[in-house]
């Protein structure tokens, strides 16, 4: 049993908080031809200051180890055969140098 | 009395306009946080908030300046905020309810808020509200996650029904190990964990741990969780959940990622007596009580005060509520120390403020530290107890200034 049905919240929603924040399109990510598929398959669940703000530290494996977590435990549907690209442009972009 | 040169003081008049060396924003933080971070950082307003430092947008992580900790109570709306989900509700406290219950139960039960303000005898306390990563920007190497500065904690006044006599009313059983709680946010996708997290019984039955529906005496603010939240002095704030919907009574440990994989450290790494053993495994276990810790918050890196005059120094220090036993300062990178005086005490889980008066210096660097330490003799570390997941950031800080 899911942890969400565990706890069977039948609450009322009104999402008015859910929607973007106006200076989330104020972010700006670095070039490359990448940037638009990491901008599609991330901003789903977050804003993409979460890439800026963790940059330049991190190393690729710690980068890939990031968007595993985001498809293993996050449950983003990221095809298999994006993860590698998006792994690559963190790294060349916003990753240790 | 301090005295600033009129460069730095136009730039305070103006509200934190970016100092020639350093900023009023990040302090000493400032030139430690990654440069990514620094260049994602702006004062961004949340509707009912004063200006920020945004972290993130979505989900909303915004730190309380430095300068906000000049009162020892935290106005709501200098309040951090923290959330690990995007999807926030806008709660009607009208049709809001708790749901109580649990395998560990004797019985199940709503709650509405007049019940809960009615049935309850209400408790008052005065607690700090510190994120599990707070300094978490600072870490030295720098680790992933929301890269804080000193900002995303805060002091305030909780009024609330005790969680141990609602759990009375629920009866719990023998065999209740742990009590769950869960808020109302959503993830944008279903796949992702629920934000989940539970207490070891012993501490869900706390005098002191409140389903709280005031702070500082007006409901809690939307982004604070708003209409009710579970407020555990002297713990984490990753317990305190906000917009409380359920609280479940366990006879097995919680499974669920925010558990049993986030918010880890390593056992016997930190000096914590508070130990959550439904929940250890032979390497980590969850974080508990927040350590002993200290903010000076009326200096910044780059300050510059003039010659010949006393220095005026200010900050607060806290700790799991073992009770501030004294705060040192030094302005001999660490030499010597002299005790600060304290303030009044407000109750041994709130900020202690204390304040130093440096003697008049000669023109040149001037380096103030602040160290506190609480009646069970825990002193802050010199050194950064480094973990991974960059909790329990508690390293002594340093702030340099100049005397011109």
């Amino acid at each position: 049993m899911s942890i969400k049905r565990r706890f069977g919240v039948g609450l009322l929603f009104s999402l008015v908080a859910a929607s973007a924040h106006c200076g989330e399109s104020s972010i700006k990510l670095a070039g490359g031809e990448t940037a638009a598929l990491v901008r599609l398959r991330c901003s789903t669940c977050h804003s993409l200051d979460y890439i800026v703000m963790n940059s330049p530290f991190l190393t690729r494996a710690a980068w890939d180890a990031e968007v595993r977590k985001m498809t293993k435990i996050m449950g983003a549907p990221i095809p298999e055969n994006e993860v590698a690209p998006i792994v690559d442009y963190l790294t060349q972009y916003y990753g240790a140098n | 009395m301090p005295m600033q040169t009129r460069r730095s003081f136009v730039a305070m008049a103006a509200g934190g306009i970016a100092l020639a060396e350093g900023s009023l924003i990040g302090r000493w933080a400032r030139a430690e946080l990654p440069q990514g971070t620094l260049v994602s950082e702006v004062r961004d307003t949340l509707p009912g908030k004063q200006p920020l430092i945004k972290r993130t947008y979505r989900p909303p992580n915004y730190e309380s300046p430095a300068e906000f900790f000049d009162e020892v109570l935290t106005p709501n709306d200098k309040f951090f905020v923290r959330w690990h989900l995007a999807n926030i509700p806008r709660i009607d406290v009208r049709t809001w309810r708790l749901n109580v219950g649990g395998d560990a139960a004797e019985r199940g039960f709503e709650l509405s808020m007049d019940e809960l303000k009615r049935d309850f005898e209400p408790a008052e306390l005065v607690a700090v509200c510190q994120c599990a990563g707070n300094r978490r920007g600072l870490s030295a190497p720098h680790v992933a996650g929301v890269e804080w500065g000193s900002g995303a904690m805060g002091n305030a006044r909780w009024k609330g029904a005790r969680l141990k006599d609602i759990l009375a009313r629920a009866g719990l059983k023998k065999d209740a190990v742990e009590i769950a709680f869960n808020g109302s946010d959503r993830a944008p996708l279903d796949a992702t964990p629920a934000f989940v997290k539970s207490l070891p019984a012993w501490k869900a039955m706390d005098e002191n741990t409140l389903v709280a529906y005031e702070m500082n005496g007006t409901a809690l603010p939307h982004w604070n969780g708003f209409p009710a939240r579970i407020v555990v002095p002297g713990w984490s704030a990753t317990y305190w959940m906000k917009q409380v919907a359920s609280i479940r009574a366990l006879s097995q440990p919680l499974a669920s990622f925010w558990m049993n994989t986030a918010y880890r450290i390593p056992l016997g790494k930190f000096p914590i007596i508070d130990r959550f053993t439904s929940q250890e495994s032979a390497t980590t276990t969850p974080i508990t009580e927040i350590l002993i810790n200290s903010l000076i918050t009326n200096l910044s890196a780059g300050q510059r005060f003039r010659a010949g005059q006393p220095l005026d120094c200010k900050g607060i220090a806290w700790d799991a509520g073992y009770g501030i036993r004294e705060v040192q300062i030094s302005i001999d990178d660490g030499a010597t120390w002299q005790s600060a005086t304290l303030g009044e005490s407000l109750g041994k889980y709130s900020f202690r403020t204390w304040q130093f008066t440096c003697p008049p210096r000669a023109a040149g660097r001037l380096s103030v530290m602040a160290r506190a330490s609480n009646t069970q003799g825990t002193v802050q570390p010199a050194e950064l107890i480094f973990n991974g997941p960059g909790y329990h950031n508690n390293v002594v800080q340093k702030i340099a200034l100049e005397i011109v």
